[in-house]
Formats: C-alpha cells, sequence, structure tokens
C-alpha cells in the first residue's frame, strides 16, 4: 500500500515539496545546533526548556487524541466512527513521530541518546515517557496499517488485532500521564507541582486533537473523493466542545487555588503570564491571546447553531488548536519557570535557528502524515467508500 | 467456571509464597538489592554487562578522606565580599568553570546571593540590614533525597552510595536538562556551548582536571576528587585559611555528619542552623548559620 | 535478454563505480604509523599487545570505576601502583605526555576521532610538534 503515497496529483505533490523545503530549512538549523551546541537557542540556565519541549509537550496531547475516536467505535460500537478510525491512528503516529523529533532536537547530546536504553532507570518518567512514546508509535503504526490492510481486502479485520486495540486505549491515555507526570513530580516548580496537571493535560490534548482532525476531516472532504461523514464531525465537534469545557474550568480551578489561598508559590506564575512579574510581562501578550482564542472557541462550540455550520466550526477548531497550544506550550511550560527556584526572573525568546529547528519538525510530522492520509484515502477512495 | 480444590490449593501456595517473600527476607536480614550491588562490585547489571562482564578496577586509594554523609555548614555571619570572592574563584578555578559573560548561558558551581533569594520562604520586609548585606554562598545541597537523581533518566547524575555525594557522571549524560528542572535550588548549570572556547590560548587554570563539553549539565561536587587525595573541598580551604587572617569564625566548615566528633556536628551543636527549603523533603546536606 | 547490452553495460560501470576506492588509491597508502614510545618509562600498565588491542577498553572500565565506584588505584600485574587517570597517569610527563607524537599517530592513521579530549585535557606541546598531527 506504501506505494500508494507515490501517486498524486499537482496539489498533493506541491504541497509535499513545500513541507521538505521547510524540512531541509530546519534540518541545515539543526545542523548548526549539532555543532555549536543549544545555545543558538533562546533557553538559558533558568529556563532550561523551551520551543522543543513545548511543541514536544502539546503533540503528546495531539497524540493521545486518537483515542477518542478509538473508545467510541471499539468499546462503545460507535459504529460511524469505524469511517475515521484510520484518519486519528495515523494522525497519532505522526504526532508522535515529531513528539520524538522534538527530544532529539533538544538533547545537548543526541549521539548518546541510547543510553537512556542501556541503562534502564525505571525510577524515571522521563524512561517511562521513552518506552510509552515509542510504544504508542509500534502500536498506532500496527494497528492503523493492518485495520486498512483489511479494509483494502474487503474483510474484517484479523481476531488477533482487537487485543492489540484493547491495549492501545489506556496506553494512550498513558502517554500524556506520563508526559504530564515529567511536570507534577518536580518539587521545586510551584506552578507544575499540582495533581490536576495529568487531568488538564488530557483535557486540553482531547479538544486540541479531535479538532485538528475536524479540521482534515474537512480539508479531505474538499480535496479528494472520500467524505468522512457529516454525522462523524459532528460527534467529533461534541467531544471537542466537552474536553474544551473542562480545559478552562481545569485552568479557572488552578486560578482559584492560588489565589483563593494567596500563597506566593502558586499565584506568582499566573501573575506573570498574565500580568507580567516585577516588571516582566513578556509572556502576558501571548496569553491573552490565548484567552481570547478561547473564549472564541467556547462560544462557537457551545451555540449548537455555530458549531453546526462547517465554517464556524472550521474557525472553532483552529482557535481551539491555537488556544491550547499556547496554553499548554508557552504558558505552561516556559511559565513553569518563572520565577526560577531563586526567585530571579529570567524571559524566554526563541531565536531563530530555533523556530526553524520547530517548523522544520512540524513540516516532516505533516510530510509523514500527509503520505499515510494519501495512502489511507486512496484506499477508501478505490473501495468507492 | 467453578474453582475445584485443586486448584484453591494451588492459588493459596503461590499467594502465600508471593506475601511471604518479603517478611522471610527481612527475617534473614538478606536485602536482594544489596545482595545485587555487593556481588557486582558496584555497577549495575547494564554497566557489567558493558563492561564486558567486568567488575570495578581497582581499590580506594588510602589517603582519601572517609565519611557516610558529608555535609557543609555556611557560617554566613563570617562572610563577607571577600571571603565569599575567594570560595568562588578556587571553586571555580580548580574545575575549569568557564567565565561566560552573558548571564543566560553562565555556568557557576558556587556563588553568591541575597538573603531573599538564598532563603526566600523567610524573608520578610523587617529584616535587619546586616543580613541584607551579607553575601549567602549557594550550592549544591547534596540532598540526602535528591530529586534531581530520582529524574535522570541515564543516573548520569547519582548519590553515591558511600559518602552521599551527588555526583555527575560527564561521560553518560545526553543533556536532556531533566535535572536542572527538579533541582529546587537552581544548583545546576548546562553548557549550552562548547566551554573552552571561552578559556584563552587552551590555558586551562587546573590541566589536571578536565573541562566539560557542551551539551552536559554540571554543579558542584563538594570537590570529590580532591577527597580522593586527602583534601578538602577548595572553597572551604580558602575560606577557613582567610578567616583564621581576620580573626572569625570560620565560614566554611565542611564534614561527616554521621561522625558525632566531626567539625559540622560540633558547629551545628553550638548554633541554630537551617536549611534552603526544608518543607520540600529533600534533605540538603548544606546548613546555613544565619 | 532484453537490453541485454544496456544492462551488462550498466553492471559493468556500476562494479567500476563500487571498486572505486581500490584501484584509485592503489599504491598511494600512507606508511603504517610509527609511534613514538616513552624514553623514561618502559612498561606500561599493562603490556603492549593487550594496550595496542584494548586500551579502549580498558580505559572505559577504569572511567567507570573511577568515577561510579570511586575506585582510583589500579595495581599492574607486576605490583606497580598507578592512578587511574587518562590526563595524569597515562598522558603524565614521563608517559605518553606527547597526543600528537602517540595517540594521534595510530587514530589520524585509522580515521578514529574519540571525543575524550574534549573534556580531558592533553599536556601542552609546543606549536611546531602539533604540525605531526597533519598526516
Amino acid at each position: 500500500m506504501l506505494e500508494k503515497a507515490f501517486l498524486g496529483g499537482r496539489k498533493y505533490w506541491t504541497w509535499m515539496i513545500c513541507l521538505l523545503i521547510v524540512m531541509g530549512a530546519g534540518f541545515g538549523a539543526w545542523l548548526f545546533q549539532f555543532r555549536d551546541g543549544l545555545g543558538i537557542t533562546g533557553m538559558s540556565r533558568d529556563i532550561s526548556w523551551g520551543v522543543y519541549i513545548a511543541n514536544f509537550t502539546f503533540l503528546v496531547g495531539v497524540a493521545a487524541a486518537a483515542v477518542m475516536v478509538v473508545i467510541p467505535y471499539y468499546i462503545h460500537h460507535y459504529k460511524a466512527f469505524g469511517r475515521i478510525t484510520i484518519l486519528a491512528e495515523f494522525l497519532g503516529v505522526s504526532a508522535v513521530l515529531m513528539c520524538l523529533m522534538f527530544i532529539i532536537a533538544d538533547l545537548g547530546n543526541p549521539v548518546r541518546a541510547l543510553n537512556v536504553l542501556l541503562h534502564p532507570t525505571p525510577n524515571s518518567i522521563l524512561f517511562w515517557d521513552m518506552v510509552v512514546l515509542n510504544g504508542y508509535l509500534f502500536l498506532n503504526i500496527f494497528i492503523g496499517w493492518n485495520v486498512l490492510m483489511a479494509e483494502r481486502k474487503g474483510s474484517a479485520p484479523p481476531g488477533w488485532l482487537k487485543p492489540v486495540i484493547y491495549l492501545s486505549i489506556p496506553w494512550a491515555v498513558s502517554i500524556h500521564t506520563v508526559t504530564a507526570f515529567l511536570y507534577a513530580g518536580l518539587p521545586g516548580r510551584h506552578f507544575w507541582l499540582t495533581a490536576i496537571m495529568a487531568a488538564r493535560f488530557l483535557a486540553s490534548a482531547f479538544a486540541a486533537g479531535p479538532a485538528l482532525l475536524i479540521l482534515f476531516c474537512l480539508i479531505i472532504r474538499k480535496n479528494t473523493k472520500f467524505d468522512p461523514g457529516e454525522e462523524q464531525i459532528h460527534t467529533l465537534s461534541g467531544i471537542v466542545t466537552y474536553a474544551m469545557i473542562l480545559n478552562v474550568f481545569f485552568f479557572l480551578l488552578e486560578c482559584f487555588t492560588g489565589f483563593y489561598s494567596q500563597i506566593p508559590g502558586h499565584m506568582h506564575t499566573i501573575q506573570y503570564l498574565f500580568a507580567g512579574l516585577h516588571g516582566h510581562t513578556g509572556l502576558v501578550p501571548w496569553m491573552w491571546t490565548a484567552v481570547f482564542f478561547w473564549t472564541v472557541s467556547l462560544i462557537l462550540l457551545i451555540v449548537p447553531a455555530a458549531r453546526r455550520a462547517n465554517d464556524v466550526l472550521a474557525v472553532a477548531c483552529v482557535t481551539v488548536f491555537i488556544g491550547c497550544w499556547i496554553d499548554k506550550g508557552v504558558g505552561l511550560v516556559i511559565g513553569g519557570f518563572i520565577p526560577n527556584p531563586l526567585e530571579h526572573i529570567t524571559e524566554y525568546q526563541a531565536t531563530v535557528p530555533e523556530v526553524l529547528i520547530t517548523l522544520g519538525v512540524w513540516a516532516t510530522g505533516f510530510f509523514v502524515l500527509s503520505a499515510l492520509y494519501k495512502i489511507a484515502i486512496t484506499v477508501k477512495e478505490e473501495l468507492g467508500a | 467456571m467453578g474453582v475445584n480444590r485443586r486448584k484453591f490449593l494451588k492459588i493459596a501456595g503461590i499467594s502465600t509464597l508471593g506475601v511471604a517473600a518479603k517478611p522471610a527476607t527481612d527475617a534473614l536480614a538478606f536485602n536482594p538489592k544489596e545482595w545485587l550491588d555487593e556481588k557486582l562490585g558496584g555497577f549495575t547489571p547494564s554497566e557489567i554487562l558493558l563492561h564486558f562482564g567486568h567488575k570495578p578496577e581497582g581499590s580506594v586509594p588510602g589517603e582519601a578522606l572517609t565519611g557516610t554523609r558529608w555535609a557543609m555548614v555556611v557560617n554566613v555571619r563570617s562572610l563577607d565580599e571577600e571571603i565569599a570572592e575567594a570560595c568562588m574563584d578556587a571553586c571555580h578555578k580548580v574545575h575549569n568553570v568557564p567565565h561566560i559573560e552573558n548571564p543566560k548561558h553562565e555556568i557557576k558551581w558556587l556563588w553568591d546571593e541575597h538573603y531573599e533569594n538564598a532563603l526566600p520562604g523567610q524573608h520578610h520586609e523587617h529584616i535587619d540590614d546586616d543580613i541584607k548585606k551579607l553575601p549567602f554562598l549557594v550550592m549544591c545541597n547534596h540532598c540526602y533525597n535528591p530529586p534531581c537523581v530520582r529524574v535522570c533518566p541515564t543516573k548520569a547524575t547519582y548519590k553515591r552510595k558511600k559518602d552521599g555525594i551527588v555526583i555527575m557522571d560527564m561521560h553518560r549524560c545526553i543533556g536532556c536538562r531533566f535535572c536542572m528542572a527538579a533541582c529546587p535550588f537552581g544548583s545546576r548549570s548546562f553548557n549550552w556551548k562548547d566551554p573552552r572556547k571561552y578559556f584563552k590560548d587552551e590555558e586551562y587554570p587546573n590541566p589536571k582536571y578536565p573541562t566539560r563539553m557542551k551539551g552536559v549539565v554540571e554543579k558542584c561536587n563538594f570537590c570529590a576528587e580532591r577527597l580522593a587525595e586527602g583534601q578538602i573541598p577548595a572553597c572551604v580551604e580558602v575560606a577557613q585559611k582567610l578567616c583564621a587572617e581576620k580573626g572569625k569564625e570560620p565560614a566554611l566548615v565542611f564534614g561527616d555528619l554521621d561522625d558525632p566528633d566531626s567539625e559540622v556536628r560540633q558547629v551545628l551543636r553550638s548554633h541554630y542552623s537551617v536549611r534552603r527549603k526544608p518543607e520540600l523533603g529533600t534533605h540538603p546536606n548544606v546548613y546555613y548559620i544565619v | 535478454m532484453y537490453d541485454g547490452g544496456k544492462i551488462i553495460a550498466g553492471i559493468i560501470i556500476g562494479l567500476v563505480l563500487l571498486t572505486f576506492p581500490i584501484w584509485y588509491t592503489h599504491g598511494m597508502a600512507p606508511k603504517r604509523p610509527e609511534v613514538k614510545l616513552p624514553e623514561k618509562e618502559k612498561k606500561c600498565v599493562k603490556d603492549g599487545p593487550y594496550m595496542k588491542t584494548k586500551h579502549m577498553q580498558l580505559l572505559d572500565l577504569w572511567r567507570d570505576s573511577t568515577v561510579r565506584a570511586q575506585k582510583r588505584i589500579f595495581v599492574s600485574e607486576d605490583g606497580r601502583k598507578f592512578t587511574m587517570s587518562l590526563q595524569n597517569t597515562c598522558m603524565s610527563a614521563n608517559c605518553h605526555a606527547k597526543k600528537s607524537e602517540f595517540c594521534d599517530r595510530c587514530h589520524n592513521y585509522t580515521g578514529v576521532d574519540p571525543y575524550c579530549w574534549d573534556c580531558h585535557i592533553p599536556p601542552k606541546e609546543e606549536p611546531k610538534e602539533k604540525s605531526e598531527e597533519m598526516l
């Protein structure tokens, strides 16, 4: 089936070549980073994780969102989702691939990355993150490929695939819980040291991931002969709505705990993000943009007429995606480092090479996704689905 | 389905074995972890494999200072700018720590902070003026319960079993900087660029000690290499010399917390002491007399 | 064979290209490297043939024994004591003090670039001797 990724029209190949150019630029920038060190990024002694880990954190969530299609179909036998499980699983594959690339990009010594395998350390959450992410990548490739192959042959997927699919469900939840644990167990970072971290992560994941999937469905419907289906899109939009409500609600819970208790450790980072702290206001515009996007998205999603209109829904999904990206990536990861453990404030600004590498990784993810989607959609088109 | 007697006895037998395993080994004073560690001579199983079955080579030097829980006491009232500078200078020279102008990339093993930054939970508006001016020397606390060790995915940073020093293995560090995020005290620095670029003409302050390369994390190591040669940490040596010249109590005291007669224990017995962020449960081994 | 001529021609060209490194560099092999052994010390921590083949394994074991197991004193087979240190023992003034005359000779010849010296400081050499690195 792989050969179907090479059968495309002008639009497809233009898209792929544009992606390849961005991938090339990103790779070139990464070579500079490999030679000169991470000093070419905007990270610092105080903000030791930046845009790479921010995107990694966000994309783990997007990868986990495949489970929001798998659960209704395989557990609750919601037949409609049978049309789009493959799209969700392939999205999971490309998202996890991007996560792994961001990790490699962020390592000070990428050539030593194998040390994590050579010296397994079960007490380290990063070890488990490596295990669950790679496991999820493998699971989704394996499941997606076999389901698609079976569909192409016109038969039901093989029986032994069912337990593997059932395994992927808690596994999907685990990838994002483990990633949340990276943050939630660190004693010195009060913004992250909260039990709701994992729950917040999952909520924003289940909002942003399906939102992206809806956008893909709309794009696919417009540009190919395969129509994912109106009912499918509508159900997904319902999932996004509830997840988004929970996401915003969880965030407001954090605000309450911080500001009602008046404990400095709980308040300072939120103050820095939304009002600035001691004159440092670098992230304030970002966060209020996110709030604006969240508000718009909630209105457009909750009002039934708005959600039903696909054009408006598309806008809502874009605002959900960007809003969640800013909140999780910029707000959470960068904010957690401010103020630093000695109550100093250092701000962060991504550099050009850093942004190029980031775009390069995103382009690679989209490249893989486009190829996989091309295969899946061509199969479905050939079946006359 | 139904459980017949045979099945029941099988399940009961296995469960008893499982439940009784720990009390039995405890009673026999047999700790599987310690037994394995002794058998492997100090390496982990993966390290033994990677060294083709070799256990650690050699022996501990005879002149090494011995202690099971190294600690330091910082007597802040004895500190002044000159002594603090001398300590930081000594540390950074002995370990070839580069001086980096850009504060974002700076590497510091030992440095000074104001009271409100070193002990933020204790700070209030009416602190006496003396304290406000004092340089608080801060460094890695070599915690008894270190979160940085807990998070390291490769054991590149680990707590030495023999003496409790939290140390870096520069050869293994992959530069993920998880330890930097985990440290509640901000003690760790990362080599954002090649540190050798900050030294002129390849002149290093201490040619007997290596530099680091870009991409690894570093921090105070309680001068483990000096302890192995029977010397106290560089900062303590310099501080004690200067304080003796100035007729002050020693600003830095170093010793074994587990030895009731050690200097650190004596100083802690006779002064009130605090530690940084005790509420986090990391049990720092650096004490402050304020 | 259809297009037999083109296929055979292609195979021949392919083989020529594949074996290019062998026939192009025939007779151009550089001389085997000769390392300059230390003048004063005649015995190493282990015997010569062992060190030739296994010095990297030895250094790795020393590295982990020192850093991770705190064992710093090595006793050779004939009872001499050494501190396990690349910088301070192997490259001490009496032994392999000149990297360019010893380590680099074989490493450059075989195209090996160990990153030990990214951190471990080799003893300083006079600039004129450094040109030996350009083999």
